[in-house]
């Protein structure tokens, strides 16, 4: 065999230099034992970053690999991108609190190396069987992350009710991916798209079923009831993780698969889409109000992003599907931003999760509070911060489309959500002060310092994101 | 023309004193220094906007000084100018930053940093919203305001500035969101968000009315107008004396800037339709919030009130659409910006001094405070609309421009103006005049010169304005007389239309 016939393998490099990556690091784990736990996170990170240089290096254009189930595409590399930023800040996030909580193991970061490759699959994936092999190999190290805290009841707990509740939804994923593949006769999203051009009852049929299994890795309403649970039994870091990387992952089997495989039924899977993204705003908002703890609280603002998000795909054309990447973007440093100052709220030896206790912390932590400040507000999507920009562009998307009932239960869904967001601020600059935390760990300085700076600073340059974020939608249709 | 951005400085430069205060140590040095660079800031950027008006040519109703760069991609730009109809606006901006940042001086004495940076903040999303030429540039500083008077509210304010605040910013948040809908609407139908382009584009029926609607959402509850103006009570009565001076003097401007820059001039129709829908919210305003005025037991709360009736007739004279309806509302918005802002920094010299705002803890002041009592009893008088002061002039046009146009509103109108007359000199009676009798009040001290400082450019301005209004007139006159052109050409252009049906 000719060495040249390798090439078709160009595409997947990224993923394959991840792929053996983790493998190495495992090993070395394995065979130093758990001493060079910090030398594993800082080679894991190094890794996710040359794998985000190559899927840069990659040649322009569209690629694809893999009798054309793999397809390399600026929608893709946009996403990998992300997906790539999020999990090498979940590692960085992770290192700190794992030295103070004794749960320092390789195994942490090998995974999560891991469960990466899945999402960049997942994103890359252009037929059923890949998008169902990316969604697995991204899952099941979720499952074990999520109960990595082996003594903790709350931690196995989540990580139990995570695997149960993940294997349903991947059941019903595939079996809506059966009756697509019965109705049409071939798992590649092009051939679906080819002779599903008309629709008929029992494709819509697999369409909901697969629509089900995408909502629940994207935690929208109403396959959303993991997420609360799951984001508070969690280890923190680990949270951190869920909330960015595998949402941005989700939302681009959602918008991929939705926009590849099914445009001649665009008016039917609008309608779904639109009630899920009514649905996760308003059950977002409203459910938030009443929550203590700012981990479960952040579960319900990610549902209700969620939604925000999909009202651009619901919109089903390039602008929404360019504001949904623009959502995901600015949703990851807000998310971020905002778990590095969970994780840094450590008094009197643990960790506390109420949000009472961020009382008075522009007192005593004024730079904290006031960064913290700026990413709420972001998150409530006030100007000129970056979160305003996110929402604008999926509602603009939502008004040319003519979707005027689900703009404006959405941006009704926005003040409601205000509320809460307001609610911490308040506790953070009104209250009368609490005991300060301990000092900042550096890292978690770094991530919370860029990730609101980002979110401060971007009105005064938007557009390479919003150049970048067009040209990647432009390429999915 | 000129070289430099001369609209950027003068909006951002307060953001550049607000990063030097940022980096100033936190203890007392600190607190001084951040009280000096803000006042310095601030009258720099009053003397920078000062060379606005000079340059300033008002024989022309084009936008000037213009600025644009691309921003948001698409049709999206950043572009600032200004007209006849925003500099006013701007210029009242800059000129009472400094006087707040004064009157703030020794009555903050907690987090000075902090409230400078605010301030500060706040300045620039101000003037930039006046300054906007772009629809979704002027949502975002229009919007962008709301969190640092949140925080001003909210950190500095009385003892229920929680709920005070929580209902500033959720009040007029719901107002504005639906605003930015319209404005998307808008720009997929014009394909562009670009003031002047907009001014002269017909928009259909039906999108100019649900769009006036969204429009009017906002600016409603931004101005106030009855009867979502209830929060405006109690974000005045909760926040620091130099917030509900910004509130009361600038913010509700907003509202009716809006008005005239967007409602008017691009829904021409659907503010001809629906004109009797404001011509009654306007009456009930005035009359209504008249009344609650009387039976005010704060001062704050009663000054408060006031606004909202003098709101009244600047909505009542705009939707009039006369020359003398729209500049007397602009007279009148320039006018109140001057004298509320004046009340209320008389209500803070003596909160100052007493901590207390009920009107019965007080009385007599004039035995030991004349100089204050002077003060006060200008203010009042142009609060009532008495000729010689600033105030009768804007409520005089306002009348005169809508009587032109529907008789029984400017008559109902003029009977609010008995009823000002009642609740401010009641207020003054009760608080001013009467026997000395409080023993807490007998070592009461008169106005310093700090306070002297503030107020006698108020009243210079009052009286001047009473007696001599053509500065503002003029400056703003060629931009009227323009909109109203093209409102009455867009108007009959479409009756004609339907006639010719």
């Amino acid at each position: 065999m000719a060495p040249l016939s390798l090439l078709f393998l160009t595409p997947l490099l990224p993923e394959i230099i991840l792929g053996l990556g983790a493998m190495a690091l495992l090993m070395l784990g394995v065979y130093r034992g758990e001493r060079p736990v910090v030398l594993i996170d800082a080679l894991s990170i190094a890794l996710l970053v040359i794998a985000g240089v190559a899927v840069i290096l990659l040649p322009p254009g569209k690629l694809v690999t893999l009798g054309g189930s793999f397809i390399v595409d600026d929608f893709a590399r946009f996403l990998k991108i992300l997906a790539l930023a999020g999990s090498a800040a979940a590692i960085l996030m992770s290192i700190d609190y794992d030295r103070r909580e004794k749960q320092e193991r390789f195994e942490y970061s090998v995974l999560i190396l891991l469960s990466t490759l899945g999402m960049m699959m997942l994103i890359s994936a252009a037929d059923l069987i890949a998008l169902y092999l990316g969604l697995e190999l991204m899952s099941l190290p979720l499952y074990v992350v999520a109960a990595s805290h082996r003594n903790s009841l709350r931690s196995t707990e989540a990580g139990l009710k995570y695997f149960v509740l993940g294997a349903l939804s991947s059941g019903m994923l595939l079996y809506g991916a059966s009756l697509v593949y019965g109705f049409t006769g071939t798992v590649s999203f092009i051939g679906i798209a080819h002779s599903a051009a008309e629709g008929g009852t029992g494709l819509i049929f697999g369409l909901v079923f697969l629509f089900a299994g995408f909502c629940f890795k994207v935690s929208a309403v109403p396959f959303h009831m993991w997420t609360p649970d799951v984001y508070e039994g969690a280890p923190t870091p680990v949270t951190a993780f869920f909330a960015a990387a595998p949402k941005v992952a989700g939302i681009a089997m959602f918008v991929r698969a939705s926009v590849m495989a099914f445009p001649g039924i665009t008016t039917q899977w609008q309608e779904i889409v639109a009630f899920v993204s009514i649905a996760s705003m308003l059950l977002g908002s409203f459910a938030a109000i009443g929550q203590r703890n700012i981990k479960r609280l952040m579960a319900y603002s990610s549902i209700g992003h969620v939604g925000f998000a999909l009202i651009g795909l619901a919109a089903g054309t390039s602008e929404g599907v360019q504001g949904v990447l623009i959502y995901m973007t600015i949703y990851v440093t807000m998310t971020l931003g905002v778990f590095a100052v969970i994780l840094s709220m450590r008094r009197d030896g643990g960790m506390v999760e109420s949000i009472d206790q961020l009382a008075g912390l522009a007192r005593t932590h004024p730079g904290m509070a006031f960064l913290m400040a700026m990413l709420l507000f972001s998150m409530a999507g006030i100007p000129p911060l970056a979160g305003f920009f996110a929402k604008f562009y999926v509602f603009l998307a939502a008004i040319k489309a003519g979707l005027y009932v689900l703009a404006v239960i959405g941006v009704l869904a926005s003040v409601v959500g205000t509320y809460y967001y307001l609610s911490i601020v308040k506790t953070m600059y009104f209250d009368e002060p609490a005991e300060g935390f301990y000092s900042m760990p550096v890292e978690l300085k770094v991530v919370l310092g860029v990730c609101a700076l980002f979110n401060i600073l971007f009105f005064v340059y938007p557009g390479p994101l919003v150049g970048v974020a067009s040209a990647a939608a432009l390429s999915l249709f | 023309m000129t070289s430099w951005p001369i609209l950027s400085v003068v909006t951002f430069l307060p953001i550049v004193g607000a990063i030097f205060i940022a980096f100033l140590r936190d203890d007392e040095d600190g607190a001084r220094n951040a009280r000096w660079i803000a006042l310095w800031t601030t009258l720099i950027t009053f003397a920078i906007s000062l060379i606005l008006v000079w340059r300033f040519d008002a024989s022309s109703a084009d936008f000037q000084f213009l600025e644009k760069r691309p921003w948001l991609g698409g049709a999206i730009n950043y572009s600032m100018g200004v007209d006849g109809i925003s500099l006013p606006f701007v210029i009242l901006t800059t000129a009472l930053m400094p006087i707040s940042i004064l009157a703030s001086w020794t009555s903050i004495q907690t987090r000075v940093r902090s409230y400078m940076i605010a301030f500060l903040v706040l300045e620039t999303l101000m003037v930039g919203t006046f300054c906007a030429l772009d629809l979704v540039l002027f949502y975002v500083f229009f919007e962008g305001g709301l969190i640092p008077m949140f925080l001003i509210i909210g950190v500095w304010g009385g003892p229920r500035r929680v709920y005070a605040s929580f209902k500033f910013f959720l009040y007029t948040l719901l107002g504005s969101v639906l605003m930015l809908l319209a404005i998307m609407a808008m720009y997929w139908q014009a394909g562009t968000t670009d003031i002047p382009t907009l001014l002269h584009h017909a928009f259909p029926r039906n999108l100019q009315t649900w769009a006036w609607f969204a429009f009017l959402a906002s600016f409603a509850v931004k101005m106030p107008m009855w009867p979502v103006h209830t929060w405006l009570p109690d974000a005045h009565v909760e926040a620091p004396t130099a917030g509900s001076v910004i509130l009361a003097a600038i913010l509700l401007k907003m509202g009716g800037y809006g008005f005239l820059r967007f409602s008017l001039p691009m829904f021409p129709q659907a503010s001809l339709d629906l004109a009797p829908l404001i011509y009654a919210l306007s009456v009930v305003a005035i009359i209504y919030t008249s009344l609650v005025a009387l039976v005010q037991e704060d001062v704050k709360k009663l000054i408060a009130y006031s606004s909202v009736a003098h709101m009244g007739f600047v909505t009542m004279g705009l939707f009039a659409m006369t020359t003398q309806g729209v500049a007397g509302g602009i007279f009148q918005m320039i006018s109140h910006g001057i004298v509320s802002a004046a009340l209320f920094l008389c209500v803070g010299v003596i909160y100052d001094r007493m901590h207390t705002r009920e009107i019965a803890a007080y009385g007599g002041l004039v035995y030991r405070m004349p100089l204050y009592a002077f003060a006060f009893m200008v203010f009042t008088l142009a609060n009532v609309g008495l000729p010689g002061t600033s105030g009768f002039v804007g409520e005089f046009l306002t009348l005169l421009g809508t009587f032109r146009v529907n008789n029984w509103v400017a008559t109902l109108a003029t009977i609010g103006t008995i009823l000002s007359a009642a609740y401010a000199l009641w207020l003054y009676r009760r608080a001013i005049f009467g026997k000395l009798q409080k023993p807490s009040l007998f070592n009461i001290r008169d106005i310093g010169w700090r306070e002297m400082a503030i107020l006698a450019p108020l009243v210079a301005l009052t009286l001047l304005f009473g007696v001599y209004p053509k500065p503002v007139l003029d400056m703003s006159a060629v931009s009227v007389t323009q909109l109203i052109d093209n409102f009455q050409h867009a108007v009959s252009s479409v009756q004609q239309a339907a006639v010719a049906r």
